[in-house]
C-alpha cells in the first residue's frame, strides 16, 4: 500500500520549491507566485466527501481546510512544520496540514478533526476520553492531538504508554498537557478505567 | 456536604474543543471581510524618515495602507501599536496594509519602500549601565516611575525614560559576584537589620546569577477581526480576560464602553501576554473604522514571537545570611531586570518570592530594570517569583548544607506559614501551609530514601534529587458578581472571566450554582461576548480567578437568597428569616410546604421590578456591571453584588515540587525520572483540573530552567530564535508523563468555597526542583543560571564557565 508518510509530504513541499519556510508561511509563498496566481479547480476527497475547490499551485492544505472549504477546526499554530496543530490525516497517517502542498492530495482521501465523529453526531471514542480526562486546556492544539491519536489507534489498537507518546510528539500542547492527552488516548484504547 | 465544589464535571466548553467546533478569534468570518498584513522593522532602532506606498496602492485589490499617522500620536515610554518616530526592535509593526485577499496584502508588502535613520542598540541591560554603554532610546536606558500631586491631593502616576550609568566598579563587581556597590537603582526597600543579621549569621553565601527572558510563544497568534455598525465595534479578538479587556479597548478605538462588543469565546494560550489590552487591537479595529470594512488581521508564528511579549531577564546579586538554628536572618538582593523595547521588569516579584520562601528577619531589595532592543517584555507564568525560584532553590540548596541542614527540613523551618508575610512591605496573608505541603510531598515522592542513594549510576549517567517551592499571589477583592434566576427556574451565572483553558470561568460558576443548591444541569453560564451583559471581572492572570470570583459568585448568589426571601415573605406571610432555600425552592424553615419555586420568584420578580428584576442596583457596583444590569432588567430576580467580604491579606498559592534526574555528563541532556508536586491551594475545586493545571505548570518549569531562551546576535540586534523549533518549548519528550500531583487540601478562610489559585506556581515548584536537582547530580555545581541548558551542562563538565559566568543575557 502506498502510504504517504509525514516525511514523504514534507520533502515534496520542498522539492516543489514553495516550502512555508518563512514566518510569513503560505502567504508570503503565495505572494512570491505573484498577486492572483492562476487557481486550477480540482476535487478533493474531504472526510469522505467529494468537494470541487479552485486552488493556487503553492496552497497548502491547511489554507485550502481553513479558508476555502471553512474548516476551521484544523488549526494554524506555526505553519512551518513545527507545532501540529493542523495536523489530519491522509490516507490514514497524520500530516502537518501546513506542509502539504493541496495539489499533492487530490488523489487521496483526507480526513480532518471534522470528519472524526460518526455521521450521527457520536463522538470517536479518542474525542470522548480528551472530555472525560479534561485533556484540553486552550484547545488550541487538540483538534491536531486528536487526529494523532486516531491515526495511532487505527494502526495500533492498544498502544502502551511510550507508544503513545512518541505517537503524539510531533504535537507540541504549550499549555503542557500532555500526560492528559497520553490518558486520554489510553482510555479510548480500553487501557484505562 | 458540598453539591459541586471539589467534584469532577465537564466545562461546557470541552466538546468543542475536541470537535474543533469551539471558534477563535482567527476561525471568524464576516461578509464583505478584507485581509490586513503587517511590514515589521528590520532594525532594532532607528526611527522612520519616509514611507512610500504608492507602488503598493495602485495594486489591485490594495484597499488602503495604515501607518503611526493614522493613530493617536504616542511618545515614549508608552508601547506604540505602530512604530515611527521610536523603532525599538526587530520585529516591530509600522504599518499595515489591507487588500482583498492576504496574497494581494503580501505582495503589497513588498512594494512599500520604507527609508529609516539607524540609532545605537543595545541587547544586554549590565552593557548599557556601563560608563559609555549604548541606550535602547534616544532618551536613555531605564523605564522610571513618577509619581506627581494633582489636583486636590490626587496622584498622578507616570512614566520616564531616564539615562542611568554605573560606576565601572559596581559592574565589575556584580560580575564578579560581588555587591553592586555604587549602582543607581530605581527600586528599594528595606526591612530589618540587615547588618546585625549578617553578623548574627552561621553561614552566609554570595552569588551572582541570571535569567534569560524568553517569549510565550501562546500557540494562537494574536489575530484579531473586527467591523463596525451603527456606531458599535464588534472586535474578535484572542485575550486571556473578558471584561477585563473592555475599558482599554474601549480607549483605544475611542468609543463608549457601551459601544464595544468584545467577542472571545476562546483563546489559545496567553500566559500573560493577553492579560488586557494588547496595541496591536488598535490597529484593526480602526483600521476597519477607516476602510468601513470588517478587517482581519493576522499575525504570523514569526510576528508572535515579535510582538506576543515575552518574560523579563535578570542579572542579579544575593546574600543569604542563616543562623545556627537553621533560620533565615538577612537577605540582601539586587536585581537588573531586562525590560526589553518595553522597558519593565517585574523584580520586586523576585525579592517577593525570596521573602515567602526564607521568611529572612531582615532584607534588602534594590532593582532597576533597563530597556534593551529586544521583544516587548511583560507578565509571564510568574513574572519574577519563577525565574527567581529557579536561581534561588539550588541556593537555598547550599546553604542548608553548610549548616547541614536537610533541603527539606530548612524549607520547612523558613517558608511561609499562616502568620507569616510577604514582600517588602511584610504584608499579612490569607492562609499558608508549605510546611504541610512538604511534609506530604516528601512521602508521596519518599524523599527520605531517595536522599540517601547513590549519585553515580555507573558510566555517564549521574542522578540528582531535588526540592522546590513555588509561590505567587492568588487573588483579588472588589468585583462583582451578577447572577439570574429566570422564569424557567434557571441559574444564569453572568461570567466576565476569560476562557483561557483554565476553565475557572466554569469552577467559579459551581460556587453560583453551590450557593444557591442549583444542578448544574440547571445552571446556564454567560461569557464569550461582552454584549452577554457580563460584570466587572478582574483579568485571567495572576492565578486570581478561583478565589476572586467564587467570591463574586458568593455574594451575587447571596443577594439572589436575601430577594428570594424577600419574595417569600411578601407573598407567603412572616418574615425573609423565617425562609430557607433548597431543592430550588424558597420555602419557610418551620414548613417546607409553605413556599414558592425559584421560577415563581423569577416571575414574582419581574412584577416587583425595582431592584428584584435589576431595575435599581447597588451604587457600588462598577460602570461595567451597571450596564450588564441595565441589559438583563426585567428578565427575572437579579442577583448583583460587589464583593465586599471582609477580611484582609493577600491569599497565596503555594507549590512544593520534588524532582529525580539523571544526568548524562557525555551529553548534558537531563532526564526527568520522577516529579512529585503537592499545592497548597485551599480547597481543590475541581480535582480533574486542578491536575491538569498542575501538570501543564510542570511543563513549563521544565521549560523555563533547562530549555527556553532569547537568544539575539549583539552585534545587529536580530533575534535567532524566532520559531518554535529553536526556541525549544518542551514537547512531550522532554517532560515526564506520569507525575503525581496532589493538594494539602485546607480551605482558605477568607474563600466561601476555601480555593486559592495555582496558575502560576505550578511552574515554579518544577522550575525550582529541577535546578536543585541538577546542582545535586553535578556535586552541589551552582550555576546559577535559568536556563540551564545542556551546552552549558558540558561546558561545565569540561571545565568551562564562560556560558554563565558573565551574566551575559540575550545571548548564547
Amino acid at each position: 500500500m502506498n502510504k504517504l508518510t509525514r516525511r514523504r509530504f514534507i520533502k515534496g513541499v520542498i522539492f516543489s520549491g514553495a516550502a512555508a519556510s518563512t514566518g510569513a508561511g503560505v502567504y508570503l509563498a503565495q505572494a512570491q507566485g505573484g498577486a492572483g496566481a492562476a487557481e486550477r479547480l480540482i476535487n478533493l476527497n474531504i472526510n469522505g466527501r467529494s468537494r470541487p475547490v479552485d486552488v493556487m499551485p503553492s496552497e497548502t492544505l491547511a489554507y485550502t481546510l481553513r479558508y476555502k472549504l471553512d474548516l476551521t477546526g484544523t488549526k494554524i499554530g506555526c505553519n512551518r512544520g513545527e507545532c501540529g496543530a493542523c495536523t489530519v490525516l491522509i490516507d490514514g497517517v497524520p500530516n502537518y496540514s501546513c506542509s502539504v502542498l493541496t495539489h499533492n492530495v487530490k488523489d487521496k482521501a483526507v480526513i480532518s478533526i471534522e470528519g472524526v465523529k460518526a455521521a450521527d453526531g457520536t463522538l470517536h471514542a479518542v474525542q470522548q476520553a480528551f472530555i472525560t480526562e479534561n485533556s484540553p486546556q486552550c484547545g488550541f492544539c487538540t483538534p491536531g492531538q486528536v487526529m494523532s491519536a486516531v491515526g495511532l489507534l487505527n494502526n495500533n489498537p492498544r498502544p502502551n504508554r511510550e507508544e503513545v507518546r512518541a505517537a503524539l510528539s510531533g504535537n507540541l500542547c504549550r499549555c503542557g498537557a500532555y500526560e492528559h492527552y497520553i490518558n486520554g488516548v489510553l482510555r479510548a484504547s480500553g487501557q484505562l478505567a | 456536604m458540598s453539591l459541586h465544589i471539589g467534584k469532577n464535571f465537564v466545562p461546557p466548553d470541552v466538546p468543542g474543543k475536541v470537535t474543533g467546533e469551539i471558534k477563535y478569534a482567527e476561525d471568524y468570518k464576516a461578509e464583505g471581510m478584507v485581509f490586513a498584513r503587517l511590514l515589521t522593522s528590520p532594525l532594532p532602532s532607528g526611527r522612520v524618515v519616509n514611507i512610500d506606498a504608492s507602488d503598493a496602492l495602485r495594486m489591485d485589490g490594495v484597499l488602503g495602507v495604515f501607518t503611526a499617522d493614522d493613530l493617536p500620536p504616542t511618545a515614549p515610554p508608552a508601547n506604540p501599536a505602530l512604530a515611527s518616530d521610536y523603532v525599538t526592535y526587530v520585529g516591530q509593526p509600522i504599518l499595515a496594509v489591507a487588500a482583498t485577499s492576504e496574497e494581494i496584502a503580501e505582495s503589497a508588502i513588498d512594494r512599500i519602500r520604507v527609508d529609516f535613520e539607524r540609532r545605537d542598540f543595545v541587547t544586554d541591560p549590565l552593557e548599557s549601565l556601563t560608563p559609555g554603554g549604548k541606550n535602547a532610546y534616544p532618551e536613555g536606558n531605564v523605564l522610571v516611575r513618577t509619581r506627581e500631586e494633582g489636583p486636590e491631593g490626587t496622584p498622578i502616576v507616570g512614566a520616564e525614560i531616564k539615562d542611568v550609568k554605573w560606576p565601572q566598579s559596581a559592574i565589575d563587581s556584580m560580575r564578579a559576584g560581588r555587591d553592586p556597590e555604587g549602582g543607581e537603582f530605581t527600586t528599594e526597600w528595606e526591612f530589618g537589620d540587615l547588618d546585625t543579621a549578617f553578623a548574627e549569621a552561621a553561614a552566609v553565601i554570595e552569588e551572582p546569577f541570571v535569567t534569560i527572558g524568553y517569549p510565550h510563544h501562546s500557540l494562537e497568534a494574536r489575530t484579531c477581526m473586527a467591523y463596525w455598525e451603527n456606531g458599535k465595534c464588534f472586535f474578535h479578538g484572542s485575550s486571556q480576560s473578558q471584561s477585563a479587556n473592555n475599558a482599554g479597548l474601549a480607549r483605544m478605538l475611542n468609543i463608549d464602553l457601551a459601544d464595544l462588543v468584545f467577542i472571545n469565546e476562546a483563546t489559545g494560550g496567553g500566559f500573560g501576554s493577553k492579560i488586557g489590552p494588547y496595541p496591536f487591537m488598535a490597529i484593526t479595529g480602526n483600521f476597519s473604522r477607516v476602510l468601513n470594512r470588517p478587517v482581519q488581521l493576522r499575525i504570523t508564528r514569526e510576528q508572535e514571537f515579535y510582538i506576543g511579549s515575552a518574560r523579563s531577564g535578570i542579572q542579579g546579586w544575593i546574600k543569604i545570611g542563616v543562623k545556627e538554628n537553621g533560620k533565615v536572618c538577612g537577605v540582601d538582593l539586587a536585581i537588573v531586570n531586562d525590560g526589553g523595547a518595553t522597558g519593565g521588569g517585574s523584580g520586586n516579584s523576585s525579592a517577593q518570592h525570596t521573602t515567602v520562601c526564607l521568611q529572612p528577619e531582615a532584607m534588602r531589595y534594590r532593582g532597576i530594570s533597563v530597556y534593551t532592543n529586544t521583544t516587548p517584555r511583560g507578565a509571564q507564568r510568574g513574572p519574577g517569583q519563577n525565574e527567581m525560584a529557579a536561581v534561588l532553590a539550588p541556593m537555598t540548596d547550599k546553604i542548608a548544607k553548610q549548616i547541614g541542614m536537610d533541603r527539606v527540613a530548612f524549607r520547612k523551618l523558613n517558608g511561609l506559614r499562616s502568620d507569616g508575610y510577604q514582600g517588602g512591605s511584610q504584608g499579612p496573608v490569607t492562609s499558608s501551609f508549605i510546611a504541610e505541603a512538604l511534609d506530604q510531598g516528601s512521602r508521596a515522592f519518599d524523599w527520605d530514601t531517595k536522599e540517601k542513594q547513590a549519585r553515580d549510576l555507573g558510566g555517564s549517567k549521574k542522578r540528582g534529587v531535588g526540592v522546590g517551592i513555588g509561590y505567587h499571589g492568588a487573588g483579588g477583592r472588589g468585583y462583582d458578581g451578577l447572577l439570574r434566576i429566570t422564569p424557567d427556574g434557571r441559574l444564569q451565572v453572568h461570567s466576565g472571566v476569560g476562557n483561557l483553558g483554565t476553565y475557572s470561568y466554569a469552577s467559579n460558576a459551581r460556587t453560583a450554582a453551590e450557593v444557591m443548591q442549583m444542578p448544574w444541569e440547571r445552571t446556564e453560564i454567560h461569557r464569550g461576548r461582552s454584549d452577554r451583559h457580563l460584570p466587572h471581572s478582574s483579568g485571567q492572570g495572576g492565578s486570581n480567578t478561583i478565589f476572586t470570583h467564587a467570591r463574586t459568585n458568593w455574594v451575587a448568589g447571596q443577594d439572589l437568597i436575601t430577594k428570594m426571601k424577600e419574595i417569600a415573605a411578601m407573598d407567603l406571610g412572616g418574615s425573609p428569616e423565617d425562609y430557607d432555600i433548597g431543592e430550588e425552592r424558597v420555602f419557610r424553615s418551620d414548613d417546607r410546604s409553605v413556599g414558592l419555586t425559584y421560577a415563581q420568584t423569577a416571575q414574582r420578580a419581574i412584577t416587583l421590578g425595582g431592584k428584584f428584576d435589576g431595575t435599581e442596583y447597588p451604587d457600588d457596583i462598577n460602570p461595567l456591571t451597571q450596564l450588564a444590569v441595565q441589559g438583563v432588567q426585567g428578565t427575572g430576580l437579579v442577583g448583583v453584588a460587589k464583593d465586599n467580604i471582609p477580611g484582609q491579606g493577600q491569599p497565596p498559592g503555594n507549590i512544593v515540587g520534588f524532582c529525580e534526574i539523571e544526568l548524562d555528563t557525555d551529553t548534558g541532556k537531563i532526564e526527568i525520572t520522577d516529579y512529585a508536586a503537592v499545592a497548597d491551594c485551599g480547597t481543590v475545586q475541581h480535582p480533574k483540573n486542578f491536575e491538569n493545571a498542575m501538570r501543564g505548570g510542570m511543563v513549563w518549569g521544565v521549560g523555563l530552567t533547562n530549555l527556553e531562551r532569547h537568544v539575539y546576535d549583539p552585534q545587529n540586534g536580530l533575534p535567532a530564535n524566532t520559531g518554535l523549533y529553536q526556541n525549544k518549548p518542551p514537547t512531550n519528550m522532554d517532560v515526564p508523563i506520569d507525575t503525581i500531583q496532589e493538594a494539602v487540601n485546607i480551605p482558605d478562610p477568607q474563600n466561601p468555597t476555601g480555593g486559592r489559585g495555582i496558575g502560576e506556581p505550578t511552574q515554579g515548584a518544577m522550575a525550582a526542583a529541577l535546578a536543585s536537582a541538577i546542582t545535586d547530580a553535578l556535586d552541589g555545581h551552582l550555576f546559577n543560571s535559568a536556563p540551564t541548558t545542556t551546552d552549558m551542562i558540558i561546558d561545565h563538565l569540561a571545565g568551562n564557565d564562560y556560558s554563565t559566568k558573565s551574566l551575559k543575557t540575550n545571548t548564547f
